[in-house]
């Protein structure tokens, strides 16, 4: 059956009630039952949680074949926990028939690939999904289909029972000895532990895996000892250096910088862009570079921004720090300056990613944004965007909070170079909608602005401030002057991988990559 | 034109192509590995094969290791290795016309 975005979706998928991408705001007014976890009783006091080994806390929260697993990824291309954990309970226990359930997936965690062509680990769900991992499911080596979702769409599927999660394992920081733990305080820092709030609370089992024993109590906790079956002690739990990286400068490259000032302009054409406004970005290099020119057009007006969520990093603690956004709540820190300002500079709160992202919930974050600046690896003459895919139909990256912040902003601006080297990042047709198009407002590129048809206030908008816009498909026709106009990427018949809406339709599948040849 | 001897032109920079051309007894065997094949190798095979046509040469290995190479850097690191390998980078460059 053909979706909203034009996407024919298989019917196997829609059994059990699936249904296909209906366009924004369909689930709206609709109930869902809540999951609850199965959890144990801890009547009898108990001095401390910690067990000896990954080993010990399986057996103790009863692994057996078959069961999810669930990681966060704020220790990000750092992270140890995944291959610790999935390690202890392939070769130690011998078990199999393991999906993993991680709000993210990266180059940190190729092992994984190893255990899904034996035949270890059969299902994954995550939003991210990169380097090996990334190639072995696109060449269809995963023995069941793999489900993509966004950030606000994880907590959303938790909460509705769809992924019913065994045990959670939450790489902490640090924690106390019942397993209070947070992203802050220890060796391996990362901040905010956003996206592992809602699997501890709705996880059957959780287990805190931490480099760092402090003394009870671990005040703020993220995680919360309620919640947690036992502590894991262990050397690393990632590699700092990776988890945090240090400050992401803003680039110098005068293409970026010139695009950069295009959005900033384009926000500060909107009526929104007003005193107490709220914002967020993502940490590409244009994206990014859009602070120093909006910090400019509040100086102009003399206006604050109100608040500012996200992943976090160095340029939004800045502003925070002189004043100049009242509140950043942070679901995930980029760099050190963001992680050492959680829950230290007043007003830099923590939130989770349900309250971040999730549309199923009673008002997330997103919903209140005004506006987001986001990258795309392709955006087609529909404003469907892709960040997910390759070129080459492999999977390699991840929709991120992307499709939520789309959905709930006011302005969306996409901002990406026209062409990247042969790639023509305004196409006809992404490879694959990971943010569907009638979420997409604004193209900032460095051949010219275009705005969807569907925003004709947005038109007016930049009309009466003089912008200059053009229509996306002169865009496109443009790129493929450059370029050349590609072929389609080819696939096999065999899904791979459905990409979920963050409402829970399907947006969009992944088929089996075919070998090219000439 | 003929090749004469092993040559090469270009770079592994991204966009750009590395050109390898070898002297060989009958025809063209073309050998293409390309970050962006899926989208563009049937688009660099037609324009190597047109280039070598255009420089007429009718026999030769040619290896073209692209990096998203825009068809103008193709074009050029062709003919610039199969000028190479026939002496002919030094002087006597047909320019303009040759390659179109």
């Amino acid at each position: 059956m053909k979706n909203a975005v034009g996407r024919e979706i298989p019917d196997f998928l829609l059994e059990g009630g699936k249904e296909v991408y209906q366009g924004k705001n369909y689930m709206d007014g609709k109930y869902v039952q809540k999951a609850t976890p199965k959890t144990r009783r801890y009547e009898k006091p108990q001095e401390s949680k910690i067990v000896e080994t990954i080993k010990d806390a399986l057996i103790a929260c009863g692994a057996r074949d078959g069961m999810t697993f669930s990681f966060h990824h704020h220790l990000r291309e750092g992270d140890f926990v995944v291959n610790m954990v999935m390690k202890a309970a392939i070769e130690e226990l011998g078990l199999k028939d393991l999906t993993i359930a991680a709000s993210s997936l990266g180059a940190a965690h190729d092992l994984i690939a190893d255990y899904i062509e034996e035949g270890k680990v059969i299902g994954i769900q995550t939003s991210g999904i990169r380097g090996r991992m990334g190639q072995v499911v696109s060449e269809g080596k995963l023995k069941t289909t793999a489900i993509i979702r966004s950030h606000g769409g994880r907590p959303r599927a938790i909460e509705a029972g769809e992924v019913h999660i065994d045990i959670a394992f939450v790489g902490a920081p640090t924690s106390d000895c019942v397993g209070n733990s947070r992203g802050i305080g220890g060796k391996s820092n990362c901040g905010s532990l956003g996206y592992a709030m809602t699997d501890a609370k709705f996880a059957d089992h959780v287990v805190v895996i931490t480099d760092c024993l402090v003394d009870f109590p671990n005040m703020p906790a993220s995680v919360e000892a309620i919640d947690v079956d036992a502590v894991v002690v262990v050397d690393s739990i990632g590699n700092p250096k990776k988890i945090a990286s240090a400050a992401a400068r803003i680039s110098q490259n005068p293409r970026d910088l010139m695009m950069a000032e295009n959005v900033a302009k384009v926000i500060a054409s909107t009526p929104y862009f007003r005193d107490g406004f709220s914002f967020q970005t993502g940490v590409g290099g244009p994206s990014l570079a859009a602070n120093l020119f909006l910090e400019k057009y509040m100086d102009e007006r003399g206006i604050k921004m109100g608040w500012a969520i996200g992943g976090i990093c160095k340029p939004m603690v800045e502003l925070l720090k002189k004043g100049k956004i009242g509140k950043v709540i942070d679901v995930q820190d980029f760099d050190l300056d963001a992680v050492n300002s959680i829950n230290q500079t007043p007003n830099h709160f923590e939130m989770s990613a349900s309250q971040y992202a999730n549309p199923a919930n009673k008002g997330a974050f997103v919903n209140k944004l005004d506006f987001v600046v986001l990258a795309a690896l392709e955006i087609d003459t529909g404003f469907n965007v892709n960040v997910l895919t390759g070129s080459d139909g492999v999977l390699r990256g991840a929709p991120g909070g992307h499709p939520d912040t789309a959905a709930g902003s006011k302005v969306c601006i996409i901002v990406t170079p026209l062409v990247r080297g042969r790639m023509a990042t305004v196409c006809e047709k992404v490879v694959t909608v990971t943010t569907p198009g009638d979420c997409v407002d604004v193209l900032v590129t460095d051949y010219g602005i275009a705005v969807n048809p569907l925003r004709p206030d947005l038109i007016k908008c930049l009309d009466d401030a003089g912008i200059e816009h053009v229509s996306i498909e002169s865009l496109k026709e443009k790129a493929y002057s450059i370029v050349g106009r590609p072929d389609d990427v080819q696939f096999e018949d065999k899904v791979v991988a459905i990409l979920e809406a963050r409402d829970g339709t399907i947006l969009d599948v992944i088929r089996q990559i075919k070998p090219y040849t000439l | 034109m003929q090749i004469e001897k092993n040559a090469m032109a270009g770079t592994l920079e991204s966009s750009d192509a590395m050109v390898t051309v070898e002297p060989a007894e009958t025809g063209i065997e073309l050998e293409i590995s390309s970050s962006v094949m899926n989208q563009y190798g049937r688009q660099i095979k037609a324009t190597v094969l047109e280039t070598l046509e255009r420089l007429e040469v009718t026999s030769g290995k040619v290896t073209v290791v692209d990096k998203g190479a825009l068809d103008c850097t193709l074009k050029a690191r062709v003919e610039c290795a199969v000028f190479r390998s026939c002496e002919k980078s030094a002087a006597g460059i047909p320019w303009g016309g040759v390659i179109k």
